[in-house]
């Protein structure tokens, strides 16, 4: 097929897509055109659509009646997961859907197995599989368990079984979320040989800097409607953030706390803290309304650091000090009760209880203290701070008794942080606040930041996230092997960071 | 239209959800009863649901506690062992002249010891609640029958053999401090900050920790409740038979218990469930014992049907919340 055909005929057309779930629309008339050879991102906040359109076009969901999607100009019908299949339609998953405990090759024919006299041929199954992960350029064997693989190695591997069902067009949804840099690197190799081989991946990603460095096009979604679609050549930050969000980008980073004048106390300090294993002789301090950055690579040491001050792990050398005077956190609680809070960096895992309701949530870390004699629940004062918290952090939900794992990744954000803002502290250790967040959460939580320095509350962020600590620190630390291996002051320069992350002197990026 | 609306629907369907998790396994407990009268033709008479009442007591005080271990992700295997080592000791304590009344004081304070170390090893020594609890549900058998001497301890004259078969406006006894259990459950688990820490505990242990709850605590607090309550279990039966066998008695009640949790539809990883869906759990259990005796069926197959009602039964209710998630 030549270039001109490409233009002509675009490999895949979606028009006027609608989806009615009950009383409410989800999807209203909207259209994607995506050429062969093309990275189209899709963008868009949380419910936005992006994952409805996604199901329709690999047959999870059948669309409203009046829709039409082509391929190759030719119209078809997707109906169900199998068909979609057939029409060479691939949905990379976020959660990996891998048998740990097969080959490599095995889970790439996984269902689809080629068989001599209705025996699994593995012979053949090696032959065929090899050429696919030579095709991605994957150095590692097909022969090898899953369960032997890095998460990274795992994408490969779905993507490689994309492959052997002939895929042309494949969806890859927020691929990189659990990803080392590393890993993300490799990816964006094979992406780039797909590319090559005329296929079209259509890339969900809130990652500002993934849909730079990959997309051709990225077209937006906002509540469930066509925004619009830029070429790579218009893409820029605020065109994206206006179109995602319906509103102007400049007031995205908040920082009228840096309007607050006169003498600022130390907080928070630390002296010399380390575990011996990942964290090395790391001192810092974090003055009333400062917000610090802590940059690094993945791996360098920032979340292990944030955890020794907070208590959450033993630490083998170091003291910590609020307020000029030394304070003893052997535990959480100690470190809460000091008037230390930490929100980590997986609110899913290690945060939130989410078969409990937003209003227990909240109060979880005051309600001992809240309570009325014997340890009785005080209802009336949890409600209380569960709305005020909802109101003041515009936390969007129905109510404060709904559990707290119905709500979009934002807003769980933002209920884990009122937890921690319930406990009044002097000093707050965020890290990766806006990770898994959409932009309109993002640019939320950023003005939640700016207010708690405003009331002149230390403020600790780890972000992975340049753009934003430039964005949003004062200072910033870098980290690199368990060390801080210097320090950024304004005016903050990426480059700068690079060079401290990366251990390499002098201006190189 | 607007994503907020979509949010509202999947609002409404999850609060749908969660109240049809709470009603249950109640029709199957109303099923049951309506099947076995309409079979026996005497199922729900006043005297009859009398005896179930006192059929479902002491298991329905074991599953209390055991709620409080299977909530916060543990289990206990030992509460039938706790509750013949507390028997033994509630007889042996009721023959002091004068002082025979202290034997169920004693019984639970002996259950709430087995509980107390059950936790201290569990929440201190990190060691796995299933193993833990394997090792003393035998350790405590060995107790209960060296306690006897390995012979069975009579009192004729028991001074409380009131709880056991005595009744109250009606009410058998053994009934009422089953219900009371109940109650005082509930007020634990959902008006108090404990209660709370306990289903914080069981939905994400190391979220809890880095809120600032003291985990080993709350599992120290959910084992010995699940050993006061064997240890009060042991009185109810001592009170009823008169008499305790340290090799005999509770043998197999720890499975009983598990049941009408799970029945209860608690999970048995933790941080979602309910005491009166054990209490629910334990009234099915103990209609089936009842039903299957009044319709005829023998021994052999009561425990066969038993075994299949309850696979069954949690089977469709694990279905029926699957098939509501779904979008």
């Amino acid at each position: 097929m030549t270039a001109t055909a490409n233009e002509q005929r675009p490999l895949l057309e979606m028009r006027d897509i609608s989806k009615t779930f009950g009383a409410s629309k989800a999807l209203s008339q909207v259209s994607l055109t995506v050429r062969a050879g093309e990275v189209h991102a899709l963008m868009g906040e949380n419910g936005a659509g992006k994952s409805t359109l996604m199901k329709i076009l690999s047959g999870a969901y059948t669309a409203d009646p009046g829709g039409s999607v082509l391929i190759e100009g030719v119209p078809a019908t997707l109906g169900d997961p199998l068909k979609a299949k057939a029409y060479g339609i691939a949905v990379i998953y976020q959660e990996l859907s891998l048998a740990p405990n097969l080959t490599v090759a095995q889970n790439m024919f996984l269902g689809n197995e080629p068989s001599r006299f209705g025996l699994a041929d593995r012979a053949e199954m090696r032959r065929r599989a090899d050429p696919i992960l030579k095709q991605l350029g994957i150095d590692f064997d097909a022969s090898r368990r899953v369960a032997e693989l890095s998460l990274g190695e795992r994408q490969m591997v779905e993507i490689a079984r994309a492959l052997t069902t002939n895929a042309r067009i494949i969806v890859m949804d927020e691929p990189t979320t659990s990803l080392t840099s590393r890993e993300t690197e490799k990816l964006f190799d094979v992406i780039a040989r797909l590319k090559a081989d005329g296929i079209a991946i259509i890339y969900i990603s809130h990652r500002m800097e993934e849909i730079y460095q990959l997309s051709d096009r990225v077209s937006v979604l906002r509540d469930g409607a066509y925004v619009g679609t830029l070429d790579r050549a218009d893409l820029s930050a605020s065109k994206l953030v206006s179109m995602m969000v319906g509103r102007d980008l400049s007031s995205f980073y908040k920082k009228e706390h840096r309007q607050v004048t006169g003498e600022r106390a130390a907080v928070l300090a630390v002296r010399n803290i380390g575990d011996g294993v990942k964290v090395h002789d790391c001192s810092f301090e974090v003055r009333a309304g400062e917000v610090l950055g802590i940059a690094g690579l993945v791996g360098s040491g920032r979340t292990e650091l944030a955890r020794l001050v907070y208590g959450a792990d033993r630490r083998a050398t170091g003291d910590v000090m609020l307020n000029g005077k030394p304070i003893s956190v052997t535990s959480p609680r100690d470190a809460l009760d000091a008037g230390i809070a930490y929100l980590t960096e997986d609110r899913k895992a290690l945060g939130l209880f989410l078969d409990m309701s937003i209003s227990d949530n909240i109060n979880i870390g005051v309600i001992a203290a809240d309570a009325k004699a014997g340890g009785v629940l005080d209802f009336a004062r949890a409600r209380e701070r569960a709305a005020q918290a909802v109101k003041s952090l515009s936390i969007r939900t129905a109510g404060t008794q709904i559990n707290v794992g119905a709500l979009s990744g934002g807003n769980q954000q933002k209920a884990l942080l009122a937890r921690l803002l319930e406990t009044r502290p002097k000093a707050i250790i965020l890290d990766e606040p806006t990770r898994g967040v959409d932009v309109g959460a993002k640019s939320e939580i950023y003005r939640i930041i700016d207010e708690l320095a405003q009331n002149g509350i230390a403020i600790v962020v780890i972000s992975s996230d340049l753009p934003e600590i430039l964005g949003i620190a004062d200072r910033v630390l870098v980290m690199r092997e368990g060390r801080i291996a210097g320090e950024v002051n304004q005016p903050i320069e990426q480059e700068a960071i690079m060079a401290f992350a990366t251990g390499t002197t002098g201006t190189a990026a | 239209m607007t994503a907020g609306e979509t949010e509202q629907t999947r609002m409404d369907k999850l609060k749908f959800r969660s109240t049809l998790t709470a009603l249950g396994m109640l029709p199957v407990l109303v099923l049951l009863a309506i099947g076995f009268h309409v079979l026996s033709g005497r199922f729900l008479s006043v005297n009859n649901l009398s005896i179930v009442m006192q059929q479902a007591s002491i298991n329905t005080v074991l599953a209390a506690g055991m709620t409080f271990v299977i909530l916060t992700g543990g289990i206990d295997l030992s509460v039938g062992s706790i509750l013949a080592a507390s028997a033994m000791i509630a007889v042996i304590v009721s023959l002091v002249p004068d002082l025979g009344m202290l034997g169920v004081p004693a019984a639970i304070a002996a259950g709430l010891a087995c509980g107390f170390l059950n936790g201290a090893i569990i929440a201190w020594l990190k060691l796995p609640p299933f193993i833990v609890t394997l090792g003393s549900l035998t350790a405590i058998r060995g107790v209960a029958r060296l306690l006897g001497s390995d012979t069975t301890v009579f009192n004729p004259d028991l001074p409380f053999d009131f709880i056991g078969n005595g009744s109250l406006f009606g009410v058998p006894w053994l009934a009422i401090i089953a219900i009371a259990t109940i109650i005082v459950s509930w007020f634990i688990l959902k008006r108090t900050v404990l209660g709370t820490w306990i289903y914080a505990v069981g939905g994400n242990s190391e979220a809890a920790r880095l809120t600032g709850i003291k985990v080993p605590l709350v599992l120290l607090f959910v084992y010995s409740m699940s050993g006061l309550l064997s240890g009060l279990g042991g009185a109810m039966s001592a009170a009823r038979l008169y008499a305790a066998n340290g090799l005999q008695l509770g043998q197999a009640y720890e499975l009983d218990a598990i049941a009408a949790v799970i029945l209860g539809g608690t999970s048995f990883v933790g941080g979602v469930g309910s005491i009166w869906g054990t209490l629910i759990g334990a009234l099915i259990i103990a209609v089936l014992s009842n039903g299957l005796i009044l319709v005829g069926v023998s021994d052999i197959w009561q425990y066969i049907i038993k075994g299949l009602v309850i696979i069954v039964a949690v089977g469709l209710d694990r279905y029926r919340l699957k098939g509501l998630s779904r979008t």
